[in-house]
């Protein structure tokens, strides 16, 4: 059925065609047999039968993106619909292209809530149903519909999150020593101070960080700068600083930094299994937590995601509270105040035929989230809706996720970085970040440049 | 072309002569294999680091380099068989060969048509025709690639595998016709007036005078088509339908979306080098030779 295209096409390569889509075909997955799921639920969508949904994403690896494919299963099946998933690394590059040139696909998954308002300015998008609206109002934090609402309307609804304020560690190890997990940010440096003190002279420093991560090399410095924001000047002033309201290179944020920089650029703290300050810029994001494995690195600050990277480290570490790896909340100035830096993705619809809205106001829904729970068995995933029941969550590591990002107390602050203009969230922050790492440039001079590049509208 | 020179045989040498001499001495002097030695080796060594490391473990690869495994050796087919049991890989190995082979075979097909033309047929505007084939050479790809899917959607072509063939073919057919203009032009014009006066016309002549000596020309930009078409991302990525990717793509996403199996890279790119691989070892005699002829001459 793949290349019925080519067959019709092109006499010259018919039979070869003809012999390859019979491999092709044998070597495609069964569809797995899928319980026959309570409709109940479904009946709102309608019947869609013969319809099909095409679902844009950048989850493009297998063991992420076949999870995705297998929760539409009930929706499939109640509604009749066909749900096409098609995932790209290149995708932010390659939506605006298809987008442009009239060959959108009906639903993209947006991870930046400020290409979201890129594409409302093509015109070529389209507003959420009433139904959509619904399910957010129910399920979701108001913060998720405020990031990618544009001018009254709500343009997109959420995926997937994933919770950015999380240093990882090693219980056994912390165990061993005698350490305790922090819970304010003093804590963390006098803990910090007495992991120093413990090794000294050695490779084994109490941090460990890398922000290489190819043309998006110095994201992960970001990330620190944002939860410093969040925790030095609160939430307000964050809000400020991401809509410019205050320049970028105000005392506030240019404190911030050397916060941040009070570990990530103290030599006596990083970097742990690596070398020096400077290996930060050089080591890759996805491998910079490794140390901790091998024990010359006790803490590393990396998202929930990073949840997938250890078993590539070791096939065998063991991830819980009292196992080989586990994570703990970033602490705040004081344990009154929690802010979370999240991230996530959002839905964005470039048709609106009834069976793709739909679709997105599904995606909305408890429902969804409960199946894509269901359809993890590895986990690394979750969403913050707020009917997702955490006991679909397989992993104890998703659920802390959850309960982090759901706690009604939580301060809930986008990636500020996927908040501003591209020009600067995408371009000079992380080029800034890097040179601030790599070539030792002050916390001033690189905000000054940063602001430098801030576009002017 | 140059039957004076035997008539003085006692005359000192052209200097144009001498530089000939030249050159053939110092290319087949000691010194100068030896440089060529050498620089095939640095050459080789980041592509032999490449294979040693598709072999290794994981954990390996991201804490040493891989030329500690002359002292620590340790090996593993791991990788290889993460990488063949990814679901897209052997679905878009063939849909990198269903793509290729009509990208390879369309240009040529029209260029050797339009070669001809420009090289033995006359007509009004011609030199001014040709110049300006050449010089769409210098469009880059990025600035087509919108205008290009635009029409592919209003012309309903759009997914499907025709995106990536008419692409590849209208990128590749200035520097094809070109090419192959300047191999048909070698041919002595007595050879095509021969014919003539034997009552050859022009289909004739293109298929049983050219077209014998035209082949290392053909395989030679076969090859040259073959190995880019092979390799492309950036039209795939563009133009193709989700379930028509050819493995370039598929094996860009197979680091994962936050780079957790970045070690599985350097098998693939093995994986995806083989075709490539056979073409380029089973033409290449043709390789060097249809590119001097061709490329060098005006």
């Amino acid at each position: 059925m793949i290349h019925k295209h080519a067959a019709k096409g092109l006499v010259a390569v018919l039979s070869a065609t003809a012999m390859l889509s019979l491999a092709a075909c044998s070597s495609g997955s069964s569809p797995t047999a899928a319980a026959s799921a309570d409709c109940t639920a479904y009946s709102q969508y309608g019947d869609l039968s013969g319809k099909t949904v095409s679902v844009f994403t950048s989850i493009s690896a297998d063991e992420e993106a076949t999870p995705h494919i297998e929760s539409y299963k009930d929706f499939e099946q109640c509604t009749g619909a066909t749900i096409k998933y098609e995932g790209s690394k290149d995708f932010e590059s390659q939506l605006p292209v298809r987008v442009e040139a009239g060959n959108a696909p009906d639903i993209a998954y947006i991870p930046q809530p400020g290409l979201v308002n890129t594409m409302v300015a093509t015109g070529k998008s389209f507003p959420v149903s009433d139904l959509a609206i619904q399910n957010i109002d129910a399920n979701y934090d108001p913060v998720w519909k405020d990031l990618v609402t544009v001018d009254g309307k709500v343009y997109a609804t959420p995926v997937g999150a994933n919770v950015k304020s999380f240093v990882w560690y090693s219980p056994k190890m912390f165990a061993e020593k005698g350490y305790t997990v922090p819970m304010t940010w003093d804590e963390l440096i006098a803990l910090s101070d007495k992991i120093a003190a413990d090794n000294s002279g050695g490779v084994t420093k109490p941090w460990c960080a890398g922000i290489e991560s190819g043309t998006a090399t110095g994201w992960p410095a970001t990330d620190w700068v944002e939860d410093l924001m969040l925790r030095v000047n609160g939430p307000e002033v964050y809000d400020q600083w991401v809509n410019h309201t205050i320049p970028f290179n105000d005392p506030k944020v240019v404190a911030a930094m050397d916060k941040a920089g009070s570990i990530l650029k103290n030599p006596k703290y990083v970097n742990g299994g690596f070398g020096d300050v400077k290996t930060i810029a050089t080591t890759a994001f996805a491998d910079a937590g490794a140390p901790i494995l091998d024990g010359t690195c006790f803490m590393h600050r990396q998202a929930s995601f990073y949840q997938a990277n250890w078993a590539s480290f070791d096939e065998n570490a063991t991830i819980a509270e009292d196992g080989d790896i586990w994570a703990f909340y970033l602490p705040a100035m004081t344990t009154d105040t929690k802010p979370v830096l999240f991230a996530g993705e959002f839905a964005m619809a470039f048709a609106d035929r009834p069976e793709v809205q739909a679709f997105q106001a599904y995606l909305a829904s408890p429902e969804w989230s409960n199946a894509k729970a269901k359809a993890t068995p590895n986990g690394g995933w979750l969403s913050a809706n707020k009917g997702l029941d955490p006991n679909n969550l397989t992993k104890p590591f998703d659920k802390l996720s959850y309960e982090i990002l759901t706690n009604p107390q939580a301060v809930l602050r986008f990636d500020g970085s996927d908040l501003m203009p591209s020009a600067v969230g995408a371009g000079s922050f992380w080029k800034g970040m890097t040179n601030w790492i790599a070539l030792n440039q002050s916390s001033q001079k690189v905000a000054d440049s940063i602001e430098k590049s801030w576009p002017s509208k | 072309m140059s039957a004076s020179i035997p008539v003085e045989k006692a005359r000192k040498l052209t200097r144009k002569e001498k530089r000939e001499i030249d050159s053939k001495n110092r290319l087949a002097s000691p010194v100068a294999s030896l440089m060529a030695v050498v620089i095939a080796v640095f050459w080789t060594i980041p592509t032999a680091g490449l294979l040693i490391t598709s072999f290794r473990p994981s954990s390996d690869v991201r804490r040493t380099g891989w030329w500690t495994v002359f002292v620590d050796p340790g090996f593993t087919l791991k990788n290889y068989a993460d990488v063949l049991t990814t679901s897209n890989v052997t679905n878009s190995f063939f849909n990198s060969i269903i793509i290729t082979i009509p990208a390879v075979v369309i240009p040529i097909l029209l260029a050797l048509l339009a070669a001809y033309a420009f090289a033995w047929i006359d007509f009004k505007g011609r030199t001014f025709l040709f110049a300006f084939v050449f010089a769409l050479q210098v469009v880059p790809i990025q600035v087509t690639l919108i205008p290009l899917l635009t029409q592919y959607v209003s012309w309903g072509l759009a997914n499907t595998y025709w995106t990536v063939w008419l692409s590849h073919t209208i990128f590749a057919l200035p520097l094809a016709i070109y090419l192959l203009h300047n191999f048909m032009k070698e041919i002595p014009r007595s050879l095509i007036e021969a014919a003539r006066v034997d009552g050859a016309g022009h289909v004739r002549i293109f298929f049983q005078v050219m077209m014998p000596l035209l082949v290392p020309a053909i395989a030679s930009f076969a090859i040259f088509q073959f190995l880019w078409v092979w390799n492309d991302l950036l039209v795939a990525l563009t133009f193709s339908a989700p379930e028509y990717m050819p493995i370039t793509a598929v094996l860009a996403a197979l680091s994962g979306s936050y780079g957790s199996r970045w070690y599985l890279l350097a098998a693939g790119a093995f994986v995806a080098m083989v075709v490539p691989l056979i073409v380029f070892l089973s033409l290449q005699r043709y390789f060097v030779r249809g590119m001097l002829a061709g490329g060098v001459k005006g």
